[in-house]
């Protein structure tokens, strides 16, 4: 059974339709990269999964369970976790505290969670007293991740985790990714980083203009002429000039 | 001298009012950046209510001061919370939203809660029990009443123990995530609605401690009480920075100490004319407030 299922997913900002009816699905265990251009409905498609926009038609069922009418408080304690674009960490409060919030839904901050994400981002721990707003981009997207991860999600919805990063910070997270999946978190993820997300995902959807345009293996849609010209930036002809 | 100081004690007295309602002001704003207009009257309310629990408590035959105002405290402060909460539910919630109608519904609440107190208790003034005529102390020239000492000194312990629930509690921390940015605490399992619901409730409880004060150190309420002290107040919390908790505490104690300076001085008449125009100086000097520094810090 899949974890996550996306049916005919519909959403509108007003009367501007974002999202003309997209359906995908996740399987427990897995990692799914949605590609796209800007503007293609990547981060609509994760913000009416996570429940912070109410899809206009269609279905998101996760692990089970309908979802699509929830209130997004209620998803994260189902088990979803949305990282955002952006990162939205709490600026003005301590490391400690954000990780903190994200186990706001359990009774006490669970020991074995913040033990793996200090494991995870062992420069966190050094951190830990300091306010998140004056941590540099790299860390702070870290600490978006390890907050997510104190909610314990069994799928992590990540978007654009590199963005702004510097290269070898950009391996990092990659790399960190790939270990939280090892561990049995699934994911999906957003990515303008399109060759970075294929080597790391199993599967991928390609979005344009709000519909689903390709799906398959991430090893095909490698190889796949349409894909490694608009998002690779490889195979395009050559053609004189003049 | 002499006048500077009994105006310093009495200013910090009124001040102890202007910063309990004004914290109700900017812990809204803070967190759903809204301009509670009723607030002004929720004060109102909890002053009326602590006169109903004296008055039902006389019928029981209860008269010591200590508990029969313990209880008057604890009874207004209780109910004038459930009130604010109910006002943030019918009044506010459907119209997080709708920006200018919000604040219409605002002054709709306000205007609600002080023609209902006009409805079911008087549109006179009414008489409060008078509790709390000791003497206190003199110091030389300057008196200082029982009461006000009260006054101040449990101002300043609710103040305290607001502070540590913000930054010392699960749901303080709620709440200052929440202010930060609203969509990242939904994230994090934060149910915005609670929360927001449960600052409204602190706020008036604050409020209607005022209120009850108030009451016994005035002689005497009316429903339009609150009108007038809720501007001061809400001009108080921008001028410690709005949004800004410690602001709101410093800025009500300023405007209390600066009025009655000007009392003092000029006479009460002008009392309002001067302080307002400092206000106004001090405003135009530093616009954000005197605490509120930097623009994303709210809480």
């Amino acid at each position: 059974m899949n974890l996550l299922e996306v049916r005919n997913l519909v959403t509108a900002y007003g009367s501007i339709e974002a999202l003309h009816g997209i359906s995908l699905d996740v399987a427990d265990g897995e990692i799914v990269a949605l590609l796209g251009a800007n503007g293609a409905g990547k981060t609509t498609a994760l913000r009416t999964i996570s429940g912070l926009l109410r899809p206009r038609s269609g279905e998101v069922w996760f692990a089970g369970a309908r979802i699509d009418r929830r209130p997004a408080h209620d998803i994260v304690r189902l088990g979803l976790t949305h990282v955002p674009e952006g990162r939205w960490i709490f600026s003005l409060m301590t490391v400690d505290e954000n990780l903190r919030l994200g186990a706001y839904a359990e009774p006490r901050v669970p020991q074995a969670a913040l033990d793996r994400v200090f494991t995870l981002f062992p420069r966190l721990r050094e951190r830990r007293a300091q306010v998140a707003g004056t941590l540099s981009g790299g860390e702070q997207q870290m600490l978006a991740i390890a907050r997510a991860l104190m909610t314990r999600p069994r799928l992590l919805l990540l978007d654009e985790p590199s963005m702004g990063l510097a290269p070898v910070l950009v391996r990092l997270i990659i790399q960190t990714i790939a270990e939280i999946n090892r561990d049995g978190t699934t994911v999906l993820i957003v990515e303008q980083n399109a060759s970075a997300a294929l080597r790391l995902a199993r599967r991928a959807y390609v979005l344009e203009n709000g519909r689903v345009a390709l799906e398959g293996p991430s090893a095909d849609l490698a190889k796949n002429e349409r894909v490694r010209q608009a998002y690779l930036g490889v195979g395009a002809p050559l053609r004189a000039q003049g | 001298m002499t006048v500077a100081l009994q105006q310093l004690v009495n200013g910090l007295t009124v001040g102890s009012f202007y910063a309990l309602i004004a914290l109700g002001y900017t812990m809204v704003y803070g967190i759903i950046r809204l301009i509670n207009f009723a607030h002004g009257d929720i004060y109102a309310v909890g002053a009326f209510l602590g006169l109903s629990t004296y008055g039902l408590l006389r019928l029981l035959h209860v008269d010591n001061p200590i508990l029969t105002t313990l209880l008057g405290l604890v009874v207004s402060m209780g109910c004038t919370g459930l009130l604010g909460m109910l006002v943030y539910r019918v009044a506010y919630r459907p119209l997080l939203h709708a920006r200018l109608s919000i604040l219409i519904s605002a002054i709709g609440a306000s205007l609600t809660l002080e023609y209902g107190l006009f409805l079911i208790y008087s549109p006179s003034f009414l008489v409060y029990p008078h509790l709390f005529d000791t003497p206190g102390m003199s110091l030389g020239d300057i008196s200082v009443s029982g009461l006000q000492i009260i006054i101040f000194v449990s101002g300043l312990v609710l103040m305290a123990a607001l502070y540590l629930i913000v930054h010392r509690t699960k749901i303080g921390m709620a709440m200052r995530a929440l202010a930060i940015n609203q969509d990242a605490a939904r994230l994090m399992g934060i149910d915005v609605n609670r929360v927001v619901a449960l600052t409204f409730f602190l706020g008036s409880t604050l409020a209607a401690f005022a209120g009850v004060l108030t009451g016994l150190y005035y002689s005497q309420i009316s429903f339009l009480m609150g009108f007038l002290i809720g501007l001061k107040a809400f001009t108080a919390a921008v001028l410690g920075g709005i949004g800004n908790i410690p602001g709101a505490v410093v800025g009500g104690f300023l405007l209390g100490v600066l009025e009655g300076l000007a009392a003092g001085y000029f006479s009460s008449r002008w009392k309002d004319v001067v302080a307002f125009g400092i206000l106004i100086v001090i405003l135009v000097v530093r616009p954000r407030g005197l605490l509120g520094e930097r623009v994303v810090e709210r809480m």
